[in-house]
């Protein structure tokens, strides 16, 4: 599902109230059936979440970092679960560098490991296309695609209406906190999509 | 780390030339001299943290794992308490050394509990200072007015060590039911101040 | 179309709140400052006829002692604030709602008034009295940190702004002030029990009419609490929409 708006419309704090780090001023949120009050803790076990930050330590490697997560979230087998996914995400050879001293590129890659790294089921992205070169455009469509055969779901954030016809299956656009717009992706062309957009837009 | 005991240190020979130490008062004076150079090093610590974590969202990193908020505070008073000590077991030796006070094994547990008293709330108001602007300010004044049980205890029961007296309450016995009173608050009221 | 059937059903955030704040019973509450304010206003006057007029004058201390009947009753009012402060900060933390928060925020500014009020009534009793403006008996002693606390409190909010976490974080922090409080009244009790400290009240019981006084002027000092905290209340209420509609203008 994408989530669109302008600026300041709310899309970046719906993604953190379901990631669990804002708790709701008013109302009931329920994510794979469960509450967002009640039974927060058991949401965060699955959901991940890509944001404009990395949510990893930059004094710590990659290899320390990902072994840290994994046990927070205690997954099974961490060893192999780490080293399992920093071969998908391409950084075997930059296993032990300081997560600050990488580029954005290869950080934004161990993000997404530490994302995937409790198999979520739901993927929360804000923003995904910023940033990356087309190699790592490339990686994001791979994960996504088997995170998605896989059963999960996934809500993400764009300004890139490009993309959104083609990646999602259902769009919500939001303006001023509201939500404004909730469509199929089936049957929109892309015309439609964005005249409502710059509509909600401005 | 290095600097923070040169504080110390500092803090504790400066001291002498305020309250005129001599040989003859200095049981009476010389726990509250050890005291204040400690509280003042807890605090430096304390603050450093902080500033570790001055951007606002730092913490989320941590907040996103289905981790217990209780954890995390116990995992950052151990941090606390770990940078705080190691300074404290270097100025002991050198607190003994230039006031001439033995270091019974007693006066190390003494010291333990008051540093756990002064940590407790310290971790839970920096936490709570971090988001603020003023934070290296309102630190000190939010934690100085709580840790007085804290300090008249540990401050006490150290006297009571070097010149003990008839009639006085058991501090060392108090300083445990601060500590104890001060780690339950601050554990159970941590996941308010900490999540948004 | 989809979207023009639910864009008139958009209401902005901002405005249904200030609807929702100006619900706030407006009509009911400046019927209550003012029977509160009028209520006020009697007692005052009647207490301080009594003062001044119908006590005994003290033996020991002369017409000094006086000052017991306002000091006295500024020191309940000042408890009584904080603990004012720190249920609504309790029930915040159970069910957030801001108007609990302005109750936390303008109790904690009345209180805080009241407190200094009291420290100073406090020293000018001492200085004619024990012939010093401070000492440090357990009373003045747990009076002075609870004015800190108080202090510390509206300089966290103030920094904080106004804002939910500002709001949790007030309440924990009177949460751990008003356990820490008689925690602190008992260490320094203990820590100054070898040495007695100066007696602020006479010993024995007081005289009726004393008693009576007594009375009068903490019943009138807490309807000038009330009377205050709605006041204060509404100032909190109404700072709280100018800045909404403020951060709407920019």
């Amino acid at each position: 599902m994408a989530l669109l708006g302008a600026n300041g419309a709310g899309k970046t704090t719906i993604l953190r109230i379901l990631a669990g780090l804002i708790k709701p001023s008013a109302g009931t949120i329920s994510v794979l059936g469960l509450d967002i009050i009640h039974d927060i803790q058991q949401i965060r076990r699955c959901v991940g979440f890509v944001g404009h930050q990395s949510y990893l330590y930059e004094e710590l490697t990659v290899l320390e970092n990902l072994l840290f997560f994994v046990r927070m979230y205690t997954v099974p087998h961490a060893h192999e679960r780490v080293h399992e996914l920093v071969q998908r995400v391409g950084m075997e050879r930059r296993v032990h560098e300081r997560v600050g001293a990488l580029s954005r590129g290869q950080v934004q890659r161990v993000a997404w490991a530490r994302a995937l790294l409790h198999t979520p089921h739901l993927l929360l992205l804000d923003e995904p296309d910023t940033g990356l070169d087309r190699e790592g455009s490339e990686l994001i469509d791979a994960l996504l695609a088997e995170h998605i055969a896989m059963g999960g779901s996934v809500l993400f954030t764009t300004h890139l209406l490009e993309r959104v016809l083609q990646q999602s299956d259902r769009i919500v656009m939001l303006g001023s906190g509201r939500v404004v717009y909730n469509e199929e992706t089936a049957g929109l062309d892309y015309d439609t999509l964005q005249r409502t957009y710059r509509e909600v837009a401005s | 780390m290095a600097w923070h005991g040169h504080v110390c240190l500092a803090c504790t020979c400066h001291l002498q030339f305020y309250l005129d130490l001599r040989v003859d008062n200095i049981s009476a004076v010389a726990p509250g001299v050890l005291w204040i150079a400690f509280i003042f090093a807890s605090l430096l610590g304390l603050g450093r943290t902080l500033a570790a974590e001055r951007e606002q969202h730092s913490m989320d990193r941590l907040l996103l794992c289905p981790v217990d908020r209780k954890a995390i505070y116990l995992a950052k008073l151990l941090g606390n308490l770990l940078f705080i000590g190691v300074v404290e077991i270097v100025a002991l030796p050198i607190y003994a050394l230039l006031f001439n006070v033995p270091l019974p094994a007693a006066l190390l547990l003494i010291v333990l509990l008051g540093t756990l008293g002064i940590a407790t709330i310290g971790t839970l108001f920096s936490v709570m200072a971090a988001a603020t602007r003023a934070r290296e300010l309102l630190l000190p004044i939010l934690v100085f007015p709580l840790i007085v049980p804290v300090v008249i205890s540990v401050v006490r029961a150290t006297q009571q060590l070097m010149a003990p007296t008839v009639n006085e309450p058991p501090w060392i016995g108090l300083l445990i039911a601060f500590d104890v009173i001060f780690l339950s608050i601050s554990m159970l009221t941590f996941q308010y101040v900490v999540e948004e | 179309m989809a979207l023009t059937k639910q864009a008139t059903d958009i209401v902005s955030p901002a405005e249904e709140h200030l609807n929702d704040v100006d619900r706030g019973h407006p009509a009911r509450l400046p019927i209550a400052s003012l029977i509160l304010g009028g209520l006020s206003c009697i007692g005052m006057l009647a207490s301080i006829w009594l003062i001044f007029f119908y006590t005994p004058i003290d033996a020991l201390q002369g017409v000094t002692q006086r000052i017991f009947y306002f000091h006295v009753p500024t020191a309940w009012t000042g408890m009584l604030g904080f603990v004012v402060m720190t249920v609504a900060g309790v029930v915040y933390l159970i069910k957030p709602d801001e108007r609990l928060d302005w109750i936390a925020r303008a109790s904690g500014e009345v209180g805080a008034v009241f407190l200094t009020f009291l420290l100073i009534t406090g020293s000018l009793w001492g200085k004619p009295i024990w012939g010093a403006w401070w000492v440090w008996d357990p009373k003045l002693t747990a009076a002075l940190i609870l004015w800190f606390m108080f202090i510390g409190y509206l300089m966290l909010r103030s920094y904080m702004g106004r804002t939910p976490e500002s709001a949790r974080v007030g309440a924990v922090w009177s949460i751990v002030g008003v356990i820490d409080v008689p925690i602190i009244y008992f260490s320094v009790l203990w820590w100054r029990g070898q040495h007695p400290g100066p007696q602020i009240t006479s010993d024995g019981g007081l005289p009726p009419a004393a008693v009576l006084t007594l009375m009068v002027s903490l019943a009138t000092f807490t309807l000038l609490y009330c009377f205050l905290m709605v006041l204060v209340y509404q100032l909190q209420r109404l700072q709280t929409q100018a800045q909404r509609l403020r951060a709407i203008v920019e």
